[in-house]
C-alpha cells in the first residue's frame, strides 16, 4: 500500500520499523540502568548503592542484549549502513564498546572485593556516563550527516568528523535523558530517603530533559535543508508539531505525577512516553533516510532472500522474547530491600 | 604517530586481540552452564547436599565469567563494522542473518534466564529454576552453533551467489549456507573443546583442594571430591573423542582447504608417492619455503590424512606463494593444540587407573598434574583458532575475499590508538576478573556454602541480590536464599 511520498509499504520498511523498535527498547532499557549508573556519583553511602545496583542486577545482562540486536540486525537487515556508519563513529563507538566493558564488569567485581570496590564504583559511574555521551555524540554525527563514497560503498571522511558542536551537545542531551529515566526507575523500585531524593533529582531532570529536547529540535532544521523542509511543510509539519505537544503534556504530567500525586510506578512510565515521543520525532527527521540525506533505507537494505529468511525468525522469536524479558522483569517486581542479604 | 603503519595489519591484530580473549570466557561458560545444570538436576533428584554445594561454588565464578564474556561479545558485534566494513558490506546479506539468529534464539535466552538461574531459586520454585539453568545452557550452545556456522561459512562458503554491480555475496540457499561443509566438524570439534576446558578447570580445581586437605592433614570434603571425579571421567571419556573428532574436522579441511593442512603439517615439498612424513619438528622457512632441521616420522602423516601409505600428498609448492597462509603460525599452534590433546587423554587414563586401584582421591602426584593440567585446555582452545584462522590467510571469505581488501577506510593511527585502548582496558578488567575467579577458587566449597552474593572480604556482608524481598515478605513468603 503506498505511504508518505509515493513509496510502498515493503520488507525493507518493515525491517526498518524492526530495528527502530530494537533500538529504542534498547534505550530505555539500557537508558535507565545506565542514568543509575549516573547517579550513583550523587549516593556515596554504601546501602544506597548497593540498593540501587541490585534494583538492575538481574536484567541489566538482558536490557544490553538489545543493543547486540540492534547492532546485528544492522548489519543483517542494512549492511551497507553498517559498513558506513560504524567506521564513521569509530571513535564514539568504540568508546561506548569500552566503557560498557567497565560497568559491565562492575556489577560483578564490586561484590568481589572491599578494598577496590570503591575503584569498580567509579568504574561503574565513568563507564555508564561515557557510554551514554558516545551513544548521544554518535546520534549528533549520524544526524548532522556522514560522507559517502558512492563508489566504493565505504565511508568517505576522516575519523574525527564526528566531533561538532551539535554532536557532543546530543551527548550531554542523552546523558540528562538517560539520568532521568534512571531517576523515576529508582522512584519505583525503591523506599524511604533514597527515593525522596530521587524524587526531587527526577522533577529537575525532567526540567533539563524537556530543555535539551527542545534546543536539540530547534538546532535540527539548520543542520540540512532537508530537516526544515521536513519540520516545516507537508505532513512532516504536522508530525513535529504534534510531538512537541506530546512532549508538553507528558512533562506537564510526569512534574505533577512527581510533585502532586506522588506516584511511585507512574513517572517511569511518562519518561518512557517522553522518549518514545522524541524518538518518533527523530523517525519523521530521518524518514526514509537510514544515513541522513545520504542512503535510503531500500539504498542499504540486504537482498529480498536475507530479508525474509529474518524475517520468519524475528517474527516468531520477537515475541518469545518479549514474553520471557517481561516475566524476568515480573519476578524481579517491586520495591528493593536494604536489609535483605543479612542473614 | 602511527601514521606509516599498515591499518590491516593494525585491524588484524586487533580482531585477533579481541576475539581471542572473548572466545576464553565462552570457551569456559559452555561447559560450566551445562555443569551447572547438571549439578541442579543432580541436587534435585538426589536431595545430596554436595551437589548444591557444588552448584553454589560454581555459579559465582560463572556468574563473573559470564559478565566478562558478555562485555566482551558485545565487542564483536561491533568489530565487523568499524575495522572490517568492506567484508560487512559484501558479507553482510549471508552471514548477517544467521547472526540475527544468534541473537534472538541464543543470546536473549541466556540473559533472559541468567537472572532468574543466578537469583531466582525460591522465587519461581526448583522446576522453574531447574528450566532456567537448562534455558541457559541452552543458549550457550545455540550461540555456538550460529556463530560457528557464521564462521564455517568463511572457510567453506556455499549456498551463494556474488552480484556483480555491488560485489555482495546474496544468497542462494539457507539451508547450503547454515550447514556448509566444514560446519558440522567445527561445531562438533569447538563444542568437544569447550566441554573439556571446563572439565579440565574443574578437575584442576578439585585437586588443588585434595592436595590442600591432604597438606593440612584434613579429609576432603564430598563436594571436593565429587568436583575431581566428575572432571576425571569427562577427561576419560571425552579427551579420545575429542582426537577422533579433530581428526575428522582436519581430513575435511584437507578437502576444502587443502594449504592450511600443508601447513598444519609443514609440508613445503609435495610426495607424489605418497608415505609423507609427520614433522614432529621443525622451523619454517618461507623465505626458502622449506622446512629447516626437520625431525619427523618417515608415512606417518599419510597415515593420518589418508589412511593409507601410497596416496599422493601435494605441498606448498604446489600453492603460489600469494595464496599461502604464514606456516610458521600454523604449524606451531597446531603442535601446541595437539600435544595438549594427549596430554589430556593420557591423565584421564591416567585417573582411571588411579580410580580402579582405588586411590583417586589418594594420589598427590595424579593431583599435581591435574592441578598443572587446569588451564590446559584455554591453551589447547586458543592454538586451535589460531591454526584455524590463520590457516585461512590470505583470505577473509577463503578463495574470495582478500583479508588486504576487507578492511575499512581507516587511517591507520584510529586502530592503532583503538589497538592500544584494547590492550590496555583488556589486560586491567579482566586480569582483575581472572583474579577475582581465582581467589574465590583458592577456598574449597563448604557445606554452608554461601549464597551467589554474600562472599566479600572483611567484617561486612553485603546485601545480597534479592530482588522484590519486601513484596515477598508482605505476601509472607520465604526470603529468597537461592542463587
Amino acid at each position: 500500500m503506498p505511504i508518505a511520498e509515493g513509496v510502498s509499504f515493503d520488507l525493507t520498511v518493515i525491517w526498518a520499523f524492526l530495528i527502530a523498535f530494537a533500538v529504542f527498547v534498547y534505550v530505555v532499557l539500557d537508558g535507565f540502568d545506565l542514568g543509575l549508573g549516573v547517579l550513583f556519583a550523587a549516593e556515596p553511602a554504601r546501602e544506597d548503592r548497593d540498593v540501587m545496583m541490585n534494583s538492575v542486577a538481574p536484567v541489566w545482562d538482558g536490557n544490553e542484549t538489545w543493543l547486540v540486536l540492534g547492532g546485528g540486525g544492522l548489519f543483517a537487515a542494512f549492511p551497507l549502513a553498517y559498513a558506513v556508519v560504524l567506521p564513521a563513529l569509530y571513535v564514539p563507538i568504540l568508546a561506548m564498546l569500552l566503557a560498557l566493558v567497565f560497568r559491565g564488569v562492575a556489577f560483578e567485581f564490586r561484590w568481589r572485593t572491599e578494598r577496590w570496590r570503591r575503584v569498580w564504583d567509579l568504574a561503574f559511574i565513568g563507564g555508564s556516563a561515557l557510554a551514554a555521551f558516545s551513544q548521544g555524540v554518535a546520534l549528533g554525527a549520524l544526524l548532522e550527516g556522514i560522507t559517502v563514497d558512492p563508489a566504493a560503498r565505504a565511508y568517505g571522511g576522516g575519523w574525527w568528523d564526528w566531533l561538532t558542536p551539535f554532536s557532543l551537545f546530543v551527548g550531554v542531551a542523552v546523558v540528562v535523558g538517560y539520568m532521568l529515566l534512571g531517576a523515576t526507575w529508582l522512584v519505583m523500585k525503591t523506599a524511604g530517603p533514597l527515593q525522596e531524593r530521587m524524587r526531587t533529582r527526577a522533577r529537575w531532570l525532567g526540567l533539563l530533559t524537556v530543555g535539551f529536547i527542545g534546543a536539540v529540535s530547534l538546532w535540527t532544521p539548520f543542520l540540512q535543508e532537508g530537516y526544515y523542509a521536513r519540520w516545516f511543510s507537508g505532513w512532516g509539519l504536522a508530525a513535529a508539531g504534534a510531538v512537541a505537544v506530546a512532549v508538553l503534556v507528558l512533562a506537564g504530567l510526569m512534574e505533577r505525577s512527581l510533585a502532586v500525586h506522588r506516584h511511585e510506578y507512574r513517572p517511569f512510565l511518562l519518561a518512557l512516553g517522553l522518549f518514545a515521543v522524541c524518538f518518533a520525532g527523530l523517525g519523521v527527521a530521518m524518514w526514509p533516510y537510514v544515513i541522513p540525506r545520504s542512503v535510503t533505507i531500500w539504498e542499504a537494505a540486504a537482498p529480498e532472500a536475507s530479508q525474509i529468511f529474518m524475517l520468519v525468525g524475528a517474527a516468531v522469536l520477537i515475541p518469545v522474547i518479549l514474553a520471557y524479558t517481561a516475566y524476568a522483569y515480573w519476578v524481579f517486581r517491586g520495591k528493593v530491600d536494604p536489609q535483605a542479604g543479612y542473614h | 604517530m602511527f601514521a606509516d603503519l599498515d591499518a590491516v595489519f593494525l585491524a588484524r591484530i586487533q580482531f585477533a586481540f579481541t576475539v581471542s580473549f572473548h572466545f576464553l570466557f565462552p570457551a569456559f561458560t559452555i561447559g560450566l552452564a551445562s555443569y551447572l545444570a547438571v549439578l541442579n538436576g543432580l541436587w534435585l533428584w538426589t536431595r545430596e547436599h554436595r551437589y548444591l554445594e557444588l552448584f553454589r561454588y560454581w555459579v559465582k565464578v560463572f556468574a563473573l565469567a559470564f559478565a566478562m564474556g558478555v562485555v566482551s561479545g558485545i565487542v564483536m558485534s561491533y568489530q565487523f563494522g568499524t575495522n572490517w566494513s568492506v567484508f560487512a558490506d559484501r558479507a553482510g546479506p549471508v552471514i548477517g542473518a544467521p547472526m540475527a539468529y544468534e541473537v534472538l534464539s541464543a543470546f536473549f535466552l541466556e540473559a533472559g534466564f541468567l537472572g532468574i538461574m543466578l537469583f531466582g531459586r525460591e522465587r519461581v520454585g526448583p522446576a522453574l529454576h531447574m528450566a532456567a539453568c537448562l534455558a541457559v545452557a541452552g543458549g550457550t550452545v545455540l550461540s555456538a552453533f550460529w556463530i560457528l556456522s557464521v564462521n564455517s561459512w568463511m572457510h567453506t562458503p556455499a549456498g551463494y551467489t556474488i552480484d556483480e554491480a555491488t560485489g555482495q555475496f546474496l544468497p542462494e540457499d539457507w539451508w547450503a549456507i547454515i550447514f556448509n561443509p566444514s560446519f558440522p566438524y567445527r561445531l562438533a570439534h569447538t563444542v568437544t573443546a569447550a566441554y573439556l576446558t571446563t572439565a579440565f578447570i574443574i578437575g584442576g580445581v578439585g585437586a588443588w583442594h585434595l592436595l590442600r586437605a591432604r597438606r593440612r592433614g584434613e579429609s576432603p570434603s564430598a563436594a571436593t571430591r565429587t568436583m575431581f571425579s566428575m572432571a576425571m571421567w569427562m577427561a576419560v571419556v571425552v579427551a579420545p573423542v575429542q582426537l577422533l573428532l579433530g581428526d575428522l574436522h582436519g581430513i575435511n579441511t584437507l578437502h576444502h582447504q587443502p594449504a592450511k593442512v600443508m601447513a598444519m603439517e609443514g609440508h613445503y615439498e609435495s610426495h607424489p608417492e605418497g608415505c609423507a612424513p609427520l614433522y614432529l619438528f621443525g622451523l619454517p622457512n618461507d623465505a626458502e619455503q622449506r622446512l629447516d632441521y626437520a625431525v619427523g616420522i618417515p608415512c606417518l602423516s599419510n597415515l593420518i590424512l589418508k589412511h593409507d601409505f601410497t596416496s599422493p600428498l601435494p605441498g606448498l609448492d604446489t600453492i603460489p606463494d600469494e595464496d599461502q597462509p604464514p606456516v610458521a603460525v600454523v604449524f606451531w599452534s597446531f603442535r601446541v593444540m595437539v600435544g595438549i590433546g594427549l596430554l589430556m587423554i593420557a591423565l584421564g587414563v591416567w585417573a582411571l587407573w588411579a580410580r580402579w586401584r582405588k586411590r583417586l582421591y589418594d594420589s598427590p602426584a595424579l593431583h599435581r598434574a591435574a592441578v598443572a593440567m587446569g588451564p590446559s585446555g584455554l591453551v589447547a582452545v586458543l592454538a586451535g583458532w589460531i591454526t584455524t584462522e590463520v590457516g585461512r590467510q590470505p583470505f577473509t571469505i577463503h578463495g574470495l575475499l582478500r583479508t588486504a581488501e576487507s578492511a575499512s577506510p581507516l587511517a591507520a593511527p584510529a586502530v592503532a590508538w583503538s589497538l592500544i585502548a584494547f590492550v590496555v582496558i583488556y589486560f586491567a578488567v579482566f586480569g582483575a576478573g581472572t583474579y577475582y575467579i581465582l581467589r574465590l577458587l583458592s577456598r574449597p566449597p563448604k557445606p554452608d556454602e554461601p549464597r551467589l552474593k554474600d562472599v566479600v572480604e572483611g567484617p561486612l556482608r553485603t546485601a545480597g541480590i534479592t530482588p522484590a524481598p519486601l513484596e515477598a515478605a508482605r505476601q509472607g513468603r520465604p526470603q529468597p536464599t537461592g542463587g
